[in-house]
């Protein structure tokens, strides 16, 4: 469908509308981008609730052996990329990608999980779990982009941090927590963008951005299903139950605000069409950079940390 | 699947190899000698024959580490909500309710005004007993309103952390609270203020890979669990032979991620000493 005044106007007004259902903050822009029928879709599915079959139904989506990874994304956005390896002090974890890229002419510096496609590439990035090396890489990345202006963008894709003696003896908690905190004082605009499995803290690790996305159908949460499951039903093969219960949808994430917007995917998914979704999260980025980036560094950095100094809901 | 537990476990702190669970919660784990109450409330809960030390809980911590009669609590009526109408095998609003009831907490984590060793500070503690000391959006806003406030008061933090990590129960916005109080701690460090990291048994996932692990100064107490994800879940997992001392206090030491192990009887001294360090002046 074409932009045309009378195009964009009814998106507008959708948009309005579609955050009035919800009592949501207007999604800027970069919310649900894209064309009309999209945003009826998603208007239709925001008006009910997602049941536990919706909500099992992007856990399935979003771990697709089929689903883009952070490598399929980067080719298709990118004009240029050079990968940089290692951590300067221990090794060079595959479970994290980072480098140089070009992005409509500027250049970003760009992060992300990176799962495998066959047994042995997923055995060489260890299922997108990170050491602590992959966290080490990413502050390098980061602190690069900041010396240099560059903005950065990362891409969020793990079932979680790797639970291993040696990731534990390399300080695994440790390095979640300094890579959050590289990332809180940035200057430099930052997007992260859920593109998958969003797994617990070695996914807020790279997460910690002046804008947060997520694509229609990843995950976003504390713990896996199965993992909740086993806690707290005693039983792993409770895992829909538990989905259902702690919402890892990316609805469930707007509406309680940890994301600032929902990118679209292809029909029926992700997985079916690799450059239209590329295209898709080409756009929010884009649009979410857009947002940030005339702001004052200290600005940035203010409104970050106040973002999700705000996040949480108790009762005074 | 178990791979996948991450920052939260209710109960992580209850795994170590030698809790049978049965045991009643005064009979020493390591040499089996059993205590009356006020006799392991008068050794600050530390075994007197073999040096083990039986959990804290917050207010007997804040006894135990402020000059007496300085700790003043802040934001005491902060509860917990139900964001998700979280419901499992029960509702997390009876869960709530009944911790509430079990420990005379609101949450937990305390947090106020103290002095320790004459030394004026902001002081947090958190409690075990209080659901895991699981980290939700009440536990992250109290430690980040203790931030704000020892910031403005130009006064540094202690805090003791005990947690098995995020409050599941929550959802996303219990994962939410590490970035936030990740912030927080960033807010304290731009306004120069000293932060101890005191890490007791246990400190695990999401607060180990939070706030804890931020510290100025990080020290621990002998024995402790420290670690991303517990014993029990990396041996599922991964199958691999877990090293006898695994995530304790005194291998995270080897390894480079604590400053100080520190027993319980020196914990107050210690900490003192630190604060009139930072302080610059005698």
């Amino acid at each position: 469908m074409t932009e045309t005044p009378a195009n964009q106007a009814e998106q507008l007004r959708l948009k309005e509308r579609l955050a009035r259902l919800r009592d949501l903050p207007l999604l800027r822009g970069v919310g649900v981008s894209g064309e009309m029928a999209r945003l009826k879709r998603q208007l239709e599915r925001m008006d009910a609730e997602p049941t536990a079959d919706d909500v099992w139904k992007s856990v399935e989506l979003a771990r697709h052996q089929d689903r883009p990874y952070t490598l399929d994304y980067v080719e298709r956005i990118c004009d240029d990329f050079i990968e940089l390896h290692g951590d300067r002090s221990f090794a060079d974890d595959p479970a994290v990608v980072a480098g140089l890229g070009r992005l409509d002419g500027r250049t970003v510096v760009l992060v992300g999980h990176q799962k495998g496609r066959d047994i042995r590439e997923r055995t060489h990035r260890n299922f997108g779990m990170t050491y602590p090396e992959g966290y080490r890489k990413a502050m390098r990345a980061f602190e690069l982009a900041d010396r240099h202006g560059f903005p950065v963008v990362t891409l969020v894709d793990t079932p979680g941090a790797y639970p291993g003696v040696a990731a534990e003896q390399h300080g695994q908690g440790g390095w979640i927590a300094r890579c959050q905190l590289a990332m809180a004082r940035l200057g430099v605009p930052t997007v992260a963008c859920v593109i998958g499995e969003g797994g617990s803290g070695g996914a807020v690790a790279i997460a910690l951005a002046d804008r947060v996305l997520m694509q229609e159908n990843a995950i976003y949460s504390v713990i896996s299903p199965e993992g909740c499951a086993a806690i707290l039903w005693r039983d792993a093969g409770e895992a829909k139950k538990a989905a259902a219960a702690f919402k890892p949808d990316a609805l469930h994430c707007v509406e309680l605000g940890v994301v600032d917007g929902i990118v679209p995917e292809p029909e029926p998914g992700a997985h079916t069409d690799h450059d239209e979704a590329a295209r898709l999260v080409g756009e929010s980025l884009r649009a979410a950079l857009a947002e940030v980036e005339p702001l004052d560094p200290d600005d940035r950095r203010r409104q970050r940390r106040r973002k999700f100094r705000s996040m949480g809901l108790y009762l005074e | 699947m178990e791979g996948r537990i991450d920052v939260t476990v209710e109960n992580r702190g209850a795994e170590r190899a030698d809790g049978d669970g049965k045991r009643h919660p005064n009979t020493c784990p390591g040499c089996h000698s059993h205590y009356r109450d006020d006799e392991l409330e008068q050794t600050l809960r530390v075994c007197p024959q073999c040096g083990h030390h039986f959990p804290v809980r917050a207010r007997e911590r804040v006894a135990q580490l402020a000059d007496r009669g300085t700790f003043v609590e802040e934001d005491a009526g902060l509860r917990s909500a139900d964001p998700l109408g979280f419901f499992d095998l029960r509702a997390y609003t009876d869960r709530l309710a009944e911790a509430e009831v079990a420990t005379g907490l609101g949450d937990a984590l305390i947090a106020g005004a103290a002095a320790i060793e004459r030394r004026p500070c902001e002081l947090a503690v958190m409690d075990f007993a209080f659901m895991g000391g699981s980290m939700g959006s009440t536990v992250g806003e109290k430690f980040a309103r203790a931030c704000e406030r020892a910031a403005a008061r130009r006064a540094p933090l202690v805090c003791v952390t005990a947690s098995g990590g995020a409050r599941m129960q929550e959802g996303i916005l219990s994962l939410m609270q590490l970035p936030k109080t990740v912030c927080a701690v960033d807010e304290l460090r731009e306004a120069r203020c000293a932060f101890i990291s005191v890490m007791s048994h246990p400190t695990t996932a999401g607060v180990l890979a939070s706030f804890a692990s931020l510290g100025d100064v990080i020290v621990s107490e002998p024995g402790a669990l420290l670690a991303f994800t517990g014993p029990r879940v990396v041996q599922q997992t991964t199958r691999e032979k877990l090293p006898d001392d695994f995530g304790l206090a005194e291998s995270n030491a080897r390894f480079g991620h604590v400053d100080a192990i520190v027993p319980r009887a020196e914990l107050r001294p210690f900490v003192g000493r630190l604060l009139s360090l930072f302080s610059r002046t005698e």
